[in-house]
């Protein structure tokens, strides 16, 4: 039988530097909370108003299945054509931004605050943009998707590329290779199921995007789904709320499978 | 150990010639210092050690491909560390290096791999892949691959090969540009015995036909013995042994392990 007195204790008393963490957490958090206006009483309000929402949206409005499910197609394309021009556009700028692969420190840095101001605007705010400079449709749409699309998977594709093995680089470099027939030869090809994971998550953050685009009148069925509340019309709100749930979750689980086909793993 | 004097005179006419060459890990811990050594044309050096030695980092001085903190490295007559980025290619393009991991691209094909030892000589879009490639590049890359016995897998993926059909496919990938000078690092370290003992053979029966001169490591003493003629052995940072192979016997080697 082990002493008790050597027994370990089971919890390490925190240092005063951990506590003052803890409360300094815990104080951000009730100052967002509070800034948020949370209410438990609103909470607890809101279930019979919610109700009264269900209820007056259910049954869907099926009868609009066709001419919604027009403004479906057309919300994917603005998805899958931003998202492809978005992840062809990101490669030259991943080559930019990864280090050690092209440029020196100076441009990586600079590709990437570029990358990052991207990454930092929404996509409602580009799409905003985009209607300004191109005006009301799914143009500008697929316009904020693509930068969106750009933010995101050229940051991934230049960290893909930091992380390959160097050694088939290394081998070539030994040769007197260039670095831009390096990255395309040892580089880009073994990043390569990297980056068809990130296009697919890429893709379906399109989708899932591109679905409220129409808010600010960049096409797609958003613009079904804010007329559907504006006007009180919860049946074909719901039925939009619903078509955009079966169409992401199916995109997800089709990209789940691609990955897999093609990487091997899930990531 | 007597250190072979005789090698350090041949400087001047040498494919390589090292002098007062140092290195630390971020400046504090050194790994070597004060190397000097030469290595004549057409000559076989072994270089041997222990895990942590330096042989690797000292082989990749010799290509320039990390900067020594102190010294001098003349290969094939020009000094490669004082070199621009350009005319370091290009002097580049008679050196290749065989690693220890084979160093191939996993999901090109082994052709696309061997083309790619090119690309030092001529590169560009054309070079990327065998089914863009020039004739003759996919003629010489044949050719290559021929010589490692291995032509017939030359559409295969690379990480379909076997350890000892992936290290044959890197040495045609070193090979196919006819280079004067070749680093090898532990070439057959990730094989099983037999393979190892095969590509070893192979790799200097082809090193020896063309006159190429290398540089090589190994744990394997019989290797250095075998197939070096000469050997340089590191250890604590400078050369224990320095001799020619026929003057060495394993016991020389002991001193270096202990």
């Amino acid at each position: 039988m082990t002493d008790a007195a050597l027994s370990p204790a089971r919890l390490a008393r925190p240092s005063a530097l951990s506590f003052l963490g803890y409360a300094a957490g815990a104080m951000i958090l009730v100052w967002a909370l509070e800034g948020a206006g949370f209410s438990l009483d609103k909470a607890l309000a809101s279930g019979p108003r919610l109700a009264d929402f269900l209820s007056r949206a259910w049954p869907p409005a099926t009868e609009r299945l066709p001419s919604l499910s027009w403004k479906m197609v057309e919300t994917l394309q603005i998805a899958v054509a931003g998202a492809a021009l978005g992840v062809v556009l990101s490669v030259p700028f991943a080559l930019l931004a990864a280090r050690g692969v092209l440029v020196g420190p100076a441009v990586n840095a600079a590709v990437r605050a570029v990358l990052g101001f991207i990454r930092a605007v929404p996509d409602l705010a580009w799409a905003l943009v985009f209607v300004v400079a191109v005006g009301l449709g799914p143009f500008a749409g697929m316009l904020a998707i693509m930068m969106d699309t750009l933010g995101f998977c050229a940051r991934f594709f230049a960290d893909d590329m930091e992380n390959v093995d160097k050694g088939p680089a290394e081998a070539l470099e030994a040769t007197g290779a260039k670095k831009l027939d390096i990255a395309a030869t040892a580089i880009i090809p073994a990043a390569m199921p990297a980056f068809v994971s990130t296009s697919l998550f890429g893709l379906e953050k399109a989708v899932r995007s591109s679905t409220i685009l129409g808010l600010v009148g960049a096409g797609g069925i958003g613009i079904e789904l804010k007329v559907g509340f504006d006007l009180f019309d919860y049946q074909t709100a719901m039925t939009v709320i619903l078509m955009i749930a079966v169409v992401v979750i199916a995109v997800e689980q089709v990209g789940a499978v691609v990955r897999r086909r093609i990487i091997g793993v899930e990531q | 150990m007597a250190l072979d004097a005789g090698t350090r005179g041949e400087a001047a006419s040498a494919d390589l010639a090292v002098t007062g060459l140092a290195m630390s890990f971020g400046g504090a811990r050194p790994v070597f210092s004060g190397l000097d050594f030469a290595v004549a044309r057409g000559e076989a050096l072994a270089l041997v050690g222990a895990n942590g030695a330096g042989k690797s980092t000292l082989l990749r001085c010799c290509l320039g491909l990390v900067a020594p903190d102190a010294g001098a490295v003349r290969l094939l007559g020009e000094d490669i560390l004082a070199l621009g980025a350009a005319r370091r290619r290009a002097l580049r393009r008679h050196t290749g290096l065989v690693a220890q991991r084979h160093n191939l691209v996993p999901r090109l094909s082994v052709l696309s791999n061997v083309i790619h030892g090119l690309l030092g000589q001529a590169g560009g879009p054309r070079f990327w892949s065998h089914a863009a490639a020039p004739e003759e590049a996919r003629t010489r890359a044949m050719a290559a691959l021929d010589r490692v016995g291995i032509a017939d897998l030359a559409l295969r993926r690379a990480d379909r090969l076997s350890g000892g059909q992936s290290q044959r496919a890197a040495i045609a990938r070193a090979l196919v540009s006819e280079p004067r000078l070749l680093i090898a690092d532990e070439p057959c370290a990730s094989l099983d015995p037999a393979a190892g003992e095969e590509i070893m053979a192979l790799f200097f029966r082809l090193v020896r036909e063309t006159g190429v001169t290398v540089i090589f490591t190994s744990h394997q003493i019989d290797h250095a013995l075998t197939y070096g003629d000469r050997v340089l052995g590191l250890k604590a940072g400078g050369f224990a042994i320095d001799a020619r192979a026929e003057a060495l016997a394993p016991a020389d080697f002991r001193m270096l392990y202990d």
